[in-house]
């Protein structure tokens, strides 16, 4: 009997018509299977790389490795309302244009113009060449013909997104679908108080993201987390989203979430009672209005956390407390991928509360290094040549089985428009 | 703090928490200062802090509560850095009994962006 009501059909699943049937993993264990996967995923969907706070002012730039679309971009705000995209490449001889000491390491900073550390070509902030080095020595050159190469760049809610398929048809609005346009007008812009993480993970790139979209995990992988009357009661009830919602390539998931504050302070730790905070973030939440309606679908009084997964590498977690987390997945191979994730607050107006804000971001930290390291046990035996090849998923792992098929569908879609069309008998 | 921060050798705490100099060498200003020093520090060591500054917590909270963020005097920010602190500790002391998180193996998570205070 679930706690929480369910679809008619009975289950989320089969309410979404993704099948039950148990599913392999190879889609994370080959390397052919991600070389399709760059091509048909990272090279022609939007993804998001940052939030116009990074871009303050024009001038202000930052580098992004992409590393699955085999890329490296510059991003710029070229104008006061303009925020331009480009290959970091220099049109002269291909040097790396913006980088500074370490050439694959990410950059930022601000500039009136790029100049080129190998001849010193310049380019305006909108990408047009300004200067050759000794320009009267080149053959019929035309400044004209060499602009950077720019890059579908649009923003969403002040996130910024590009798009490295140049005959991309798709605007970002679109792309983002009912589950953007439903979680359209939250206030992201007025939490610029930022702690950002970084993690090399030793998994391929879709099982950070199956972790991170199934709850069926938290009572028990997390459970010394919890005080241990919390943990038995919370292992014994398990986990039960209020709802998922799935719309073309993008989801969510809909969670309960009492721990902010929790009914009875004997539930959490000494540190969450004496600071006010915890998992679900500081318990004395600042007020930001109404939420969007995509924030707690079900309308809920148990709700505590939304999560968004927009596809391909992107999720969004709005918690209770008003603040938000967000996760990025960069693939850097088949089995490794780096995983980024920053907690978006409101700024704290007197030292208590970023104190507060402090318990929320440690606490995430923890939880991520219990996480990641399981996602390196799984990597290993899914690669291994064990004759376990098929895995079942519940109802609550829906999430999971829905990136998947529509990775698969992404992927399945490229290969048809690679094929030559048969030709008439 | 600013480079140009001339340094005294006495600890810059505010006057009601002048006590807690013993604990100086918690004043970190970054997360991940914090972290490797829980990692390099054995339990009883990260208990003894623990239980030294925690009977402090909630007057310390009522203090920083009354400091405002923006401007953060010196002595306010470096109770608030011990603080944090003993927030990073506290998962060693409260919920794993050892520095390190469990099972987490060769994994490093670390702060790439944080606010400076």
């Amino acid at each position: 009997m679930p706690h929480f009501e369910k679809p008619a059909e009975g289950s989320w699943t089969e309410h979404y018509g993704l099948g039950t049937l148990p599913r392999s993993y190879a889609d994370s264990t080959s390397p052919a299977f991600y070389e399709l996967e760059r091509e048909a995923i990272f090279g022609r969907t939007w993804l998001n790389v940052g939030r116009v706070e990074q871009l303050s002012r024009v001038g202000s730039f930052f580098t992004k490795e992409l590393d699955a679309a085999g890329t490296s971009i510059v991003i710029v705000r070229a104008a006061k309302d303009e925020i331009k995209a480009f290959h970091n490449i220099c049109r002269h001889r291909g040097n790396k244009l913006v980088w500074t000491d370490y050439p694959g390491e990410e950059s930022k900073g601000s500039c009136r113009q790029f100049t080129c550390k190998y001849h010193g070509w310049r380019y305006a902030l909108d990408g047009e060449l300004t200067f050759v080095q000794q320009e009267e020595e080149f053959f019929d050159l035309d400044k004209a013909d060499y602009p950077l190469a720019d890059i579908q760049c649009e923003v969403w809610e002040g996130f910024i997104f590009v798009n490295l398929d140049a005959t991309n048809a798709t605007p970002l609005e679109e792309f983002m679908g009912e589950t953007g346009a439903s979680l359209a007008g939250y206030p992201f812009g007025e939490m610029t108080q930022v702690h950002t993480y970084r993690a090399e993970v030793g998994s391929n790139w879709k099982l950070f993201i199956d972790a991170f979209t199934e709850f069926y995990h938290a009572p028990v992988l997390h459970v010394r987390q919890a005080v241990s009357d919390e943990a038995s009661k919370l292992q014994e009830y398990g986990y039960e989203a209020l709802a998922y919602k799935l719309n073309g390539p993008h989801g969510q998931v809909s969670s309960w979430g009492g721990m902010s504050p929790p009914k009875d302070l004997n539930m959490v730790k000494p540190i969450e009672r004496v600071l006010r905070s915890g998992l679900f973030g500081p318990w004395d939440a600042p007020d930001i209005g109404e939420l969007p309606p995509g924030v707690n679908p079900a309308q809920h009084k148990a709700w505590g956390i939304e999560s968004f997964l927009f596809f391909p590498n992107f999720m969004i977690l709005i918690w209770k407390p008003n603040w938000v987390l967000t996760y990025h997945y960069w693939p850097t191979s088949y089995n490794t991928h780096i995983f980024e994730g920053s907690c978006y607050f409101v700024p704290p107006k007197n030292g208590a509360e970023r104190l507060a804000q402090e318990l929320a971001v440690v606490t995430f930290k923890e939880y991520s290094l219990q996480d990641g390291n399981t996602l390196e046990a799984t990597q290993t035996m899914i690669e291994s040549r064990t004759p376990v090849k098929e895995f079942p998923l519940n109802d609550q792992e829906i999430m999971i089985r829905h990136l998947h098929h529509t990775v698969d569908e992404y992927v399945q879609a490229f290969r048809q428009q690679q094929q030559p069309a048969p030709s008439p008998a | 703090m600013s480079d140009t921060t001339v340094h005294v050798p006495t600890v810059n705490l505010p006057a009601e928490f002048a006590d807690l100099a013993p604990l100086s060498e918690w004043i970190l200003p970054t997360e991940r200062e914090r972290y490797d020093k829980r990692i390099a520090t054995p339990m009883d060591g990260l208990q003894a802090f623990y239980d030294a500054l925690f009977p402090r917590m909630e007057e310390a909270v009522a203090y920083l509560a009354q400091v405002p963020y923006d401007g953060m005097p010196d002595d306010a920010a470096n109770l608030l850095w011990m603080c944090c602190s003993l927030v990073t500790v506290s998962f060693a002391v409260e919920a794993w009994r050892q520095p390190r998180v469990p099972d987490s193996g060769a994994a490093s998570f670390n702060a790439v962006l944080e606010p400076a205070i």
